[in-house]
């Protein structure tokens, strides 16, 4: 499950392009409604009864095994489960099926961040007509809001992401430095360890467009606003500000590792201790355990660190959604398999098998926060994890174009991180260049 | 009365038909797209030419196109320069093991351009790789050769390795075919080697040096499997507007912007036919 940004890798592109771009005849998902629609339990379950067939696009691999036990269920219906690709790839795949007219799934995997523009076109359903408004309350405020758009729901959640601190306990026991629970003095343990080992950095970051938004998130920063096609960028912000003035320090300092992420370089900086923190979110855990295993038995997690002292305001990084694309022609069944996923039988199969969950019956099960993580030394990682989900700031916006905004993401900030002007100015760039496509895609922009 | 014989159409027919499927189709579509703009909020409505005068004073665009004409001038001459001195090298027959030579010359072209770049990448890594490990030993600072200031030379580097022994072979094979009794009759008169290469071999390679030159010009152009694998070890000095393909690949994947990306390929392609007629006119002046 992991949330990897890296663009693919792409061969001949031109006659690529030229394929999709004879792929996408009549394009005209943003004017047709997909919204609307009212479907019973009744005709839920009579489509359970029928039976069929049903394509889901997911790369969750928990879905897997929640996939076999829905066909025992029911053993009329038949999954045909594809891994479409991871996050991104996934999208550009889901868009040219929807374009072009064919292929589309029945359900698709849509990451939080992604899902606005999606909804916004119309071109995943709109589930309140399926019964979905009923679920309100079942999932955790900051991932039940994610999967509104204008008041409606668009998909149901399947994972979050609140974020934590992960460190390497040690490398600061060995260094003596003391866990921050602050940004500023995680900054100074940052100074402290690369003092005492040239080769280690607190953490690596060349530029995350993700990480930056959670960060500013966490500030309190509202820099995106979005009502219907009104829409706002503004990185003036004070807690874009504040992330700024902070981060750039670290830049400074030189006290950022420039390891890109998900590399294997990453990984191993992971598990020899020269990366020595990672602030993300909570399905780190088994990617840490399968990455890294030279770092077994010496993480452990603790609080985000804060803004302010004594705070206790976090942020979501990741997470995603189920939803159901509007061109797929058993909507009923495909909410059915949505619901089992999310919230009946799937739920707690999924995090058995290592998900974390958007429930709140699974994060309160006991169970849940009382395992304990060998990797993380047996500590009860969970409870820190469901602490933070509880604690997410509200009122955080996505663009309808994230996944754009975020493609140009380096070409702007990333620029910062090379010592080339400063994080304040690269962020102005991304503003400017997102206010620009969006005014250019038809938006009213502010 | 005439009666029209159809036997030719019949045997050009299956190539004709597969011709216009896979190359016409694609490039009348691609116009046809170009005119229209499909918007996420308002649909598709046709612009005319719209798109074409955007792409004339888009400055990513500009930008794109200037670093491969920058590309093309400085890394495609040092590239036929050297296949050139390998060829004729090969050639004076003065070398031992000359297939091997070849070879070995040629190889680099066997690997995919893929792997090639990442062979590179982390042999230019400056915390990995072999730069690093320089840096490290000499406690030297080299310049990043991933950086943003030195990445297009980067670039340039491989694609010069991959490709000197493909245009090696073609000037290798330009060289074999001119009539030995040349070179003899030469020798009679008394010419040195350098005056057989001045007065012979030369002349005799403008034909392939024109073809390995046009070969270039279009790779130069369509730049994107290095900058493209590069990106991923190297994300802030790849801009996602770093050559037209890459521009035109964000375009459709990342912006959705299919009409514009058409847009741009189209334009690309006749700069390139431009590019390429304008060399073969000048270079073969004279001759055909």
């Amino acid at each position: 499950m992991k949330i990897t940004r890296r663009r693919a890798i792409m061969g001949a592109a031109m006659s690529i392009t030229l394929l999709a771009a004879g792929c996408s005849g009549s394009d005209d998902a943003a004017t047709t409604g997909g919204g609307g629609e009212t479907v019973s339990e009744a005709d839920v379950a009579k489509a359970l009864e029928a039976g069929g067939n049903l394509t889901v696009w997911a790369w969750d691999t928990t879905i897997t095994k929640v996939a076999a036990d829905f066909q025992t269920k029911y053993p009329k219906v038949k999954i045909n489960l594809v891994n479409a690709g991871t996050g991104n790839d996934q999208y550009i795949a889901l868009q040219n099926a929807i374009s072009a007219g064919t292929g589309v799934p029945d359900v698709a995997q849509i990451e939080y961040y992604a899902l606005p523009q999606f909804s916004l076109a119309k071109t995943v359903a709109e589930l309140d007509g399926f019964g979905a408004t009923a679920l309100d309350g079942k999932f955790t405020p900051g991932t039940w809001n994610s999967v509104h758009a204008g008041g409606k729901i668009y998909g149901l959640p399947i994972d979050s992401g609140p974020m934590a601190l992960f460190y390497n306990k040690e490398v600061f026991d060995k260094h003596q430095i003391a866990v921050p629970t602050t940004w500023e003095e995680y900054a100074a343990a940052a100074e402290k360890l690369h003092k005492a080992d040239p080769k280690a950095y607190i953490t690596s970051d060349s530029g995350d467009a993700g990480f930056t938004t959670s960060l500013i998130w966490q500030a309190g920063g509202k820099p995106y606003t979005v009502d219907g096609t009104n829409i706002g960028v503004n990185f003036a912000d004070p807690g874009a500000q504040k992330f700024a003035a902070q981060w750039q320090k670290l830049i400074d300092g030189k006290l950022l590792s420039p390891v890109v992420g998900w590399t294997d370089e990453w990984y191993k900086g992971l598990g020899d201790g020269t990366i020595a923190t990672l602030v993300t979110g909570a399905w780190m855990p088994s990617n840490l355990e399968s990455g890294a295993k030279a770092g077994n038995g010496k993480w452990r997690v603790a609080p985000m660190p804060q803004w302010e002292a004594g705070g206790k305001s976090t942020a979501e990084n990741g997470g995603s959604s189920l939803a159901i694309p509007t061109a797929s022609t058993n909507k009923a069944l495909a909410y059915a398999f949505l619901k089992y996923t999310a919230v009946d039988e799937g739920a707690p199969t999924r995090v058995a098998a290592g998900a974390f969950p958007a429930t709140t019956a699974e994060l309160d099960a006991a169970e849940f926060k009382g395992k304990e993580f060998p990797y993380f030394g047996g500590q009860k990682v969970n409870e820190v994890l469901a602490e933070s989900a509880g604690q997410v700031v509200t009122g955080w916006n996505y663009l309808p174009f994230q996944v754009y905004a975020n493609s140009i993401f380096s070409d702007t900030v990333g620029k910062a991180y090379l010592g080339q002007g400063t994080l304040t100015d690269g962020l102005k760039a991304w503003q400017d260049a997102s206010v620009k496509y969006g005014t250019e895609q038809g938006f009213q922009v502010k | 009365m005439t009666r029209r014989s159809w036997t030719g159409w019949q045997f050009t027919g299956p190539f004709l038909a597969v011709f216009a499927l896979v190359y016409l189709a694609p490039i009348i579509y691609s116009a046809y797209l170009s005119v229209f703009r499909t918007q996420l909020v308002g649909g598709t409505s046709f612009v005319g030419l719209e798109n074409y005068t955007k792409a004339f004073s888009d400055p990513q665009f500009w930008e794109a196109l200037t670093r491969v004409s920058l590309f093309l001038l400085i890394q495609v001459p040092i590239m036929l320069g050297l296949a050139l001195l390998v060829a004729l090298a090969i050639d004076s027959g003065r070398l031992y093991g000359t297939g091997f030579f070849r070879i070995s010359i040629f190889l680099p072209y066997a690997v995919p351009s893929v792997v090639a770049t990442l062979m590179a990448g982390f042999l230019y890594g400056v915390r990995f790789g072999l730069v690093g490990s320089i840096n490290e030993t000499f406690g030297l600072n080299i310049a990043d050769p991933l950086g943003p200031d030195w990445i297009l030379t980067t670039i340039g580097n491989v694609v010069t390795w991959q490709y000197i022994g493909y245009n090696m072979l073609i000037l290798y094979s330009g060289l074999k075919v001119i009539d030995t009794s040349l070179y003899e009759a030469a020798a009679i008169d008394g010419a040195g080697e350098w005056r057989i290469i001045r007065a012979i071999k030369l002349p005799a390679l403008r034909g392939p040096l024109v073809v390995a030159g046009i070969f270039s010009i279009v790779g130069s152009f369509q730049l994107f499997n290095e900058p493209q694998v590069l990106d991923s070890l190297a994300p802030n000095s790849i801009t996602t507007y770093f050559t037209p393909n890459i521009y035109a690949y964000q375009l459709s994947f990342a912006g959705q912007q299919v009409n514009y990306s058409a847009t741009i390929a189209l334009i690309m392609g006749v700069a390139t036919m431009i590019v390429a007629y304008a060399f073969q006119r000048r270079s073969m002046k004279g001759t055909l």
